[in-house]
């Protein structure tokens, strides 16, 4: 059963709704630390991890996005980030993130899908970016307990989606 | 020589060019930086636009003409155009979505509006104007505006060469690069933008920089197919080469033998990554050699066609620079595909889309490590502005070819000292 938040709010309080927020703070940590083996764990096999430009489209297929990753190219990115080649992945900036603002968007007992903002700073060379952007995960909850949770689907959307961020050395 | 001797100390601009280096004050000038504005960027033809990024009567894209802002617009009879976005009232910006489609453009502040050729059409409380101004004198003022190949360029100055002698035998290769649409015109899928912290030239000199590739881009080539990494192996290949086309364009060919994508003697395996878009091109109808002709054209051409100063068709898409300030640069990488029946050009399509987001953008695995080169180089070269950028490499091996291009291997600076060659006599022209 579904339940749409227009309808019937469900509370934050939810074991469901905590489950994917714990997780989700995990992966902010995951990420900040650079620790992308692990994060990749996250995901499941059949998950995306999506950063697109058009900041209204569902239709990824046929859009440009900045990141569009199944389990090849998420796997692909995580060995580009941490095997020594990639001289943005080398020198990154340090980046701390705060993932809040977190809205129930629908809750079953095996699904779980939050909308959350994110602002993150980055920090290189004596400069502070600013990356503000709304997140979407969809959480696949495990019969099995917390542990076997895993994100099917992941939506960052930055506010400058459209404008010229600079490259980045690190993920979202 | 001393290393002392080898410094390039002068006080105009065009004296820090030599032939085989350039002073770094180049890159960290704003005196500079201000004089490239108007000598380079105001004086010249600036690509502004693909054609079918304005594909109908009343579409428009943003853009710029170096610093200042324009909108490229189609009006009712087909034509593009190039007008300054500023009304010509008191100032402001008369347009401010990056794209879409309009009747017309009307100014926010007093609704000054204006047709699609940038005429006055109306002014509120006309009354006010009586005897004092008439309203055909006050269009937006408009560029002038031509293109080749459905690349459109603009400039400021009415006096200029018409645009394709300002291409030359740059027009050969824009008719090969549109090859790559596979028997179908070339259309924009969409673009990454991004921006650095570094002065435009950098990019300028980037894509004509064969030898930095393996080296910084040796984590996309790990992550890359057998038969791709393949074909970017270019290195060592004396059949790759770099021809300086004249007035600062240059092209660097990286995969010769998809130059001209009309030559193909049918012995090269298609790459078995695209096997399931030739099946699904052979079930929408394609025969064998209709197929060939666009999953072979998938990487785009074997070059990067590099037109001074501000666009480069690379490859599989353009890279257009914006100079922002000494030391900021816009860049834009813009994907492009065939124009066709969506049962055969959208599955194309998707898959130019994929391999486009594998290297290009803020989150490729090509395009943050050349902005950290890029980076590195705007941070170093604060040091000793009067020592030399070296853009020597090959020139005891440059050679004219047949054509009369000066043309030397892939990974030589003879595209750069081009460029540099051009912007030397810009800047040397009161």
């Amino acid at each position: 059963m579904t339940e749409v938040l227009a309808d019937t709010r469900v509370p934050l309080t939810d074991p469901r709704v905590i489950r994917a927020v714990e997780l989700i703070w995990r992966e902010a940590e995951l990420l900040d630390r650079k620790e992308y083996v692990a994060w990749n764990d996250l995901y499941a096999e059949d998950g995306h991890y999506i950063v697109p430009i058009d900041p209204d489209t569902e239709d990824f297929d046929n859009t440009l996005n900045m990141i569009y990753d199944d389990a090849r190219m998420r796997g692909m990115r995580v060995t580009r980030m941490i095997e020594g080649y990639a001289i943005a992945a080398v020198d990154a900036a340090r980046t701390v993130r705060t993932v809040s603002r977190f809205v129930p968007a629908s809750v079953s007992d095996d699904q779980v899908v939050v909308r959350s903002a994110q602002v993150l700073v980055a920090y290189k060379r004596g400069r502070h970016d600013l990356w503000a952007g709304e997140v979407e995960h969809r959480i696949r909850l495990s019969a099995e307990g917390a542990d076997g949770d895993r994100i099917t689907r992941k939506v960052v959307r930055l506010v400058d989606s459209e404008g010229a961020p600079p490259a980045a050395g690190f993920l979202l | 020589m001393t290393i002392e001797a080898q410094h390039i100390v002068a006080d105009a601009p065009a004296d820090l060019v030599l032939g085989d280096r350039v002073a770094g004050r180049l890159y960290t000038d704003p005196e500079i930086f201000e004089q490239e504005m108007t000598k380079i960027f105001e004086r010249t033809w600036v690509w502004v636009a693909h054609e079918s990024e304005v594909p109908k009567a009343g579409s428009f894209k943003m853009t710029h003409v170096g610093r200042q802002p324009v909108i490229v617009v189609r009006n009712r009879k087909g034509v593009i155009n190039t007008l300054l976005n500023r009304c010509r009232h008191r100032g402001a910006s008369v347009c401010e979505k990056p794209k879409g489609e309009a009747n017309g453009f009307t100014c926010p502040y007093h609704a000054w509006s204006y047709s699609l050729d940038g005429q006055l059409r109306g002014i509120p409380y006309p009354e006010g104007y009586e005897g004092v101004m008439d309203k055909s004198g006050m269009s937006l003022r408009k560029l002038r505006t031509a293109s080749y190949g459905g690349m459109v360029f603009a400039t400021f100055n009415e006096d200029i060469e018409p645009l394709e002698d300002f291409l030359g035998d740059v027009k050969l290769w824009i008719d090969r690069f549109m090859k790559q649409g596979g028997g179908y015109p070339i259309k924009v899928l969409g673009k990454h933008q991004f921006k650095f912290k570094g002065n435009w030239k950098v990019q300028l000199e980037n894509t004509t920089d064969g030898y930095h590739f393996p080296i910084v881009h040796r984590s996309w080539m790990a992550s890359v197919d057998e038969e791709t990494a393949d074909m970017m192996s270019f290195m060592t290949d004396p059949e790759c080469t770099t021809h300086a086309l004249g007035n600062g364009h240059s092209v660097m060919q990286m995969v010769p033998e998809h130059s001209d994508l009309d030559a193909d003697d049918g012995t090269e395996p298609l790459q078995a990554r695209f096997d399931d878009l030739v099946a699904q091109l052979k079930s929408a109808g394609l025969d064998d050699a209709a197929v060939r002709r666009l999953v072979r054209a998938m990487h785009g051409t074997g070059f990067n066609l590099n037109l001074f100063p501000n666009v480069s068709m690379s490859a599989a898409f353009f890279r257009v620079l914006r100079p922002v300030s000494v030391d900021e640069t816009w860049i834009e990488h813009i994907a492009i595909g065939p124009d066709g029946p969506p049962e055969v050009v959208d599955p194309v399509n998707r898959a130019r889309l994929r391999v486009h987001e594998h290297f290009q953008g803020p989150f490729g695995f090509g395009t943050p490590d050349d902005a950290e080169g890029w980076d590195r180089v705007q941070r170093g070269a604060q040091g000793a502005p009067e020592m030399p950028i070296m853009v020597n490499r090959g020139l005891a091996r440059e050679k004219d070819s047949p054509e009369g291009w000066p043309t030397s291997h892939v990974t030589d600076e003879t595209g750069m000292r081009g460029a540099y060659a051009m912007w030397k006599a810009m800047m040397s022209d009161d």
